[in-house]
Parts: C-alpha cells; sequence; structure tokens
C-alpha cells in the first residue's frame, strides 16, 4: 500500500467512532501494536525533543526501504506514534518526504491533542522525515 | 450526606465559567491551584474601572487620575489589611508572586559576599528556586537545600544544622505547588531570625485557602499572586517589613519610581513607589482588591472547612482505586491532591479526564526536584475551590475509573 492509501485507510477507521473517547480508546489500542524499539536505541540521542512524554524512535533500512520502531512512556503517545509509524515505515524515503500528512487534519487528531500534544506530533513527524532524508542521501 | 453552610448554587452561579461546557460536557474544574476561578464582582469591578475611572495614577490633575489612584491605593490598603501588615507602604504591587521574588533576590544582590549561604527548600517551586541561582552566580553566594522527607514533609532537622552565620535569606513556600502540605513557617522563621537571615515566603498556594498574617508570621517578606484567590492575572503583591524595603536597592528603572532625575543624580521615590517603575496594573489592582472583598465575603474559615471535606472526600474514595499513590498525603494540607495510578503515565489520564470534562493538571507542576525524589515524570494534581461541590468529586472519581480502566 502507498503512504496515501494508509493515510485514507485510517481516515475511514477515525470516522467510525462516534466521539473522541472512542477514538482515545482506539488509540490506546494501536499504542499496544508500536513496533517496539529495541533497548539498545532507547537512548537519550533517540529521544525526540518537544514532547512532554518521553518518545523514542529508531529507523533502519530494510533494502531500499525505511522501518521505523519506537516507543513511549505514555500510551496515548504511543498510539499517536503507531499511527504515524503504520503510514511511514516500509516506505522509500523519497515518498516519506513527500508525503503531506494532511489525514492527521482530517482525522481531527491535532484539535483533539492538548497544546504540548500537537507540538510533539510535529516533531515527531519532523523527525521521522529526518531519518528519510538520511537514507535517501545513503541511498543516492 | 455532606453539609455545607456554602450555598453553592448561589457561589456558583457568581462563576459564569463555571457553567460551561468542555469536551461536551459540564465543566468539572480541579485546576484551582494553577489559577482559580474569577467571580462577577471581580470581573465588573475591572470593567467598570476601564468604563467610568481609567486613567494613569499618581501624576495627573484631573479628576478621573485622582480617582484612579484612590482605586489603586485602595487595593493596596486592602492588601495591607488583609495580611496585617503595619504600613501601606509595605505592600508593593507586583505583576506576580514571581516578579516579587525576582525583585527581592536581586536587591539581595547588592547585600550579599562571596561565602554568603541561601537556603531554599526541596518543595519550591521554579520561580522560588531560578532567581536565587542566578543570585548565587553573580555574587558567589551558596544554595543550601532543605531536603523533603519521603511524606513530602520537609526535614526540619536537616534545616537547623543548614544555618549558620553565613546564612542570610531563607526562602521556602508557605505551602507547597506540587503536594498542598503545609510547610512549619513559623518555625522556619524564627529559627532563621536567631541567625540574623532574612526569610522570603511564597504564600502563592497558602493564600486561597488561609488569610496570611505577615506580623504574626514576623515573616521579612511575604508575596503571592491575585490569580490564585479568585483575582485576575498578572497582578500580585510583595509584603516586606519596611527596614528591609529601605535596604534593597530598586529592581528596575524608569517613571513613578523616581524622586529627582538629571542626568547627574537621580534621586528614588519612597516606598512604595521605589518598586513600581511605569504604569502599574491599574485595573489588575482593582481586581485584586475586589478579590480579596469578595474572599472575605465568604470567610475564609468557612471556604476553608468546605474544601477541606471536599479534599477529605476525594482522597478517600481515589485511595480505594488499585495502584493508586497519593504524594504528600499527610494531615496538615490543603485541598490539592497530587496523585498517580501504578503503570498509567500521569499525562494520559489528563487527557482523557479533559475529554470527559475534568480540568486537571498534570506534568512536574514547576517543581522537577520534587519529581526527581520521587523519580517519576510527573503526577496529575486535582486542586479545590470551595466553589466546587461534592458532585464534582463523585464525577472526578469516576472519571479517573474509567480512565484508569481505559489505560489498563
Amino acid at each position: 500500500m502507498t503512504i496515501a492509501e494508509k493515510q485514507e485507510e485510517i481516515v475511514a477507521e477515525f470516522a467510525l467512532f462516534d466521539d473522541w473517547m472512542q477514538r482515545y480508546e482506539y488509540m490506546i489500542e494501536l499504542g499496544k501494536t508500536l513496533p517496539l524499539i529495541a533497548p539498545e536505541f532507547k537512548t537519550e540521542d533517540n529521544i525526540i525533543k518537544g514532547c512532554q512524554s518521553k518518545v523514542w524512535a529508531h529507523a533502519e533500512l530494510d533494502g531500499d526501504k525505511v522501518v521505523f520502531t519506537a516507543d513511549s512512556d505514555a500510551i496515548i503517545t504511543k498510539g499517536i506514534i503507531a499511527i504515524l509509524i503504520r503510514v511511514f515505515s516500509k516506505q522509500q524515503p523519497k515518498d516519506i518526504l513527500e508525503a503531506n500528512t494532511s489525514f492527521i487534519d482530517e482525522i481531527g487528531l491535532k484539535e483533539h491533542l492538548s497544546p504540548t500534544r500537537a507540538n510533539g506530533l510535529v516533531s515527531m513527524i519532523k523527525q521521522l522525515k529526518m531519518y528519510a532524508i538520511a537514507y535517501q542521501t545513503q541511498l543516492s | 450526606m455532606f453539609s455545607t453552610p456554602l450555598d453553592l448554587a448561589k457561589i456558583r452561579a457568581e462563576f459564569p465559567i463555571l457553567a460551561r461546557k468542555v469536551n461536551g460536557q459540564p465543566l468539572v474544574y480541579l485546576d484551582n491551584a494553577a489559577t482559580s476561578q474569577t467571580p462577577l464582582a471581580v470581573i465588573e469591578a475591572i470593567s467598570d474601572y476601564y468604563k467610568h475611572t481609567n486613567a494613569n495614577i499618581h501624576r495627573g490633575v484631573h479628576s478621573l487620575s485622582q480617582e484612579a489612584t484612590d482605586q489603586f491605593e485602595g487595593a493596596r490598603d486592602k492588601i495591607r489589611a488583609h495580611i496585617n501588615a503595619a504600613h501601606t507602604h509595605e505592600v508593593i504591587i507586583t505583576s506576580g508572586t514571581t516578579h516579587s521574588i525576582n525583585l527581592v533576590a536581586y536587591g539581595f544582590g547588592h547585600l550579599l559576599d562571596q561565602g554568603d549561604e541561601l537556603i531554599v527548600s526541596e518543595l519550591e517551586h521554579h520561580a522560588n528556586i531560578v532567581p536565587w541561582q542566578m543570585l548565587c552566580e553573580r555574587t558567589g553566594a551558596k544554595l543550601k537545600v532543605i531536603p523533603m522527607t519521603q511524606d513530602g514533609t520537609l526535614d526540619m532537622e536537616a534545616y537547623s544544622n543548614l544555618l549558620n552565620a553565613r546564612t542570610k535569606v531563607v526562602f521556602v513556600n508557605h505551602v507547597s505547588n506540587a503536594l498542598g502540605i503545609i510547610n512549619p513557617i513559623e518555625y522556619i522563621i524564627k529559627e532563621a531570625h536567631a541567625v540574623g537571615a532574612a526569610v522570603l515566603i511564597d504564600g502563592a498556594q497558602a493564600t486561597p485557602h488561609m488569610v496570611p498574617d505577615v506580623r504574626g508570621l514576623d515573616a521579612d517578606f511575604y508575596t503571592t499572586s491575585a490569580h490564585k484567590i479568585c483575582g485576575p492575572t498578572g497582578i500580585g503583591m510583595l509584603y516586606g517589613k519596611e527596614e528591609w524595603l529601605r535596604k534593597l536597592p530598586p529592581y528596575q528603572g524608569g517613571g513613578e519610581m523616581i524622586d529627582q532625575v538629571s542626568f547627574e543624580k537621580t534621586t528614588y521615590a519612597d516606598l512604595p513607589h521605589k518598586f513600581e517603575a511605569g504604569t502599574p496594573n491599574i485595573a489588575g489592582g482593582v481586581g485584586f482588591g475586589a478579590a480579596i472583598d469578595y474572599m472575605h465575603s465568604i470567610g475564609f474559615k468557612t471556604l476553608a472547612a468546605h474544601e477541606n471535606d471536599l479534599l477529605l472526600h476525594a482522597t478517600e474514595k481515589l485511595k480505594k482505586i488499585d495502584g493508586m499513590c497519593i504524594y504528600g498525603d499527610v494531615p496538615n494540607k490543603v485541598a490539592v491532591i497530587s496523585f498517580n495510578v501504578a503503570g498509567i503515565h500521569p499525562y494520559d489520564l489528563g487527557t482523557l479526564l479533559d475529554k470527559m470534562g475534568i480540568a486537571v493538571r498534570t506534568g512536574h507542576h514547576c517543581c522537577q526536584p520534587i519529581m526527581d525524589h520521587y523519580k517519576i515524570p510527573g503526577t496529575v494534581r486535582a486542586s479545590f475551590a470551595f466553589y466546587n461541590t461534592h458532585e464534582e468529586v463523585e464525577r472526578f472519581i469516576a472519571g479517573v475509573e474509567k480512565a484508569v480502566g481505559m489505560l489498563r
């Protein structure tokens, strides 16, 4: 599936719920499916700055695709990053860099996050794209 | 089940914001330790000031200026009476507690020598730590810390051992903002005075719940912010004993704080204006005065008794939740509960409560040393005001139970 298809899929899933308590419940469930970062990468260097809860992210290249893993000490944060990883993981660096993230506005995620968490979300996307830049340079 | 001498329906009607909905649910506001809500009496005092009196103070020849001055100085005298200061000129109007502490810490820069010592407590808000650390950097003075014990109370034996002839200033909060514990400031002040040190008390978290008697306490400095006691934001007060305020140099230069200005020599105005450079927050001052009147119209003893009932009710119910850990669960505290539930991040809990219309604070509460002490990233803090109800406590408890169920 392309990034755009995955985004559409998530938008459709979120549309199934009537209210934000249910959507949070779903995010908590998604948090439990997050591909966890290996313990050796859970370092200070891999903490994403700008999040109120701790978030670690790591990326590896598998062929020509970037594979992300992550973790957080807060479960809703894990859910948010699980959504991002579902969209961006196992994609080519070029596609990750070119992807727009308007699906976040479409599901209304940003406006339903507290300001600190919304900032954290922006930081997470930035960090995932930074990894893509690094691997694109490596591949070219 | 619960009886209270407060007419809560009437009181709540005086706070328009309490009637609003948040995320589709009636608001349950339990973040009063951060900012209390504002009653109509205060909103109208500010509004009336702008509608009828607005002018600059202290120097106008015209009537509006005189009336504005009277209102602002009237508010200063209300504060004086409220805190039982001997003189109105011992009350400095500031933008709040943080401003007050910076003003005093700056002033002591001129009174300290290298090797002098300052004492802070581990329970302090960052606002009562950082200005003094900056002072230490400027002067070479040393910062000593009164440690907290596991239950959140201060170790008074350790405090006594820190005091010596080099101790110049001790600064502690009257009530801890992160835990709600009332500190033994009478003892702290007495011991500090025995070695000749001055004491600054940060009263931001005490003043919503009790009347500070600065003379009874013999505090050298006492400060609070209006927005903690139903007043507007951006205004507060610093009480200082006259002898100390005379020793401290002005904090900022400008209009209002001068006596004579020439390029050869400027002389400063007398107290309190020496510390009030520039046009003050006049409407804020008027609102502060109105807030003090409002709080007294309810009565501090009455409101504290009701808040204590809410505290006991909420504490008892919270303790029944599996994995509950309340920090600073000691008898001598105000209506603040700081807690975590095992295995759950406070931020997750706070987020879900917000979706249910329940406002609490999560995080380190500007008290990272306390969080480091307990080795936690933060807590959930519910802080109650006199306008909160037992029904709201029940909704809060049900909300925590629901969120915990979702997060486990």
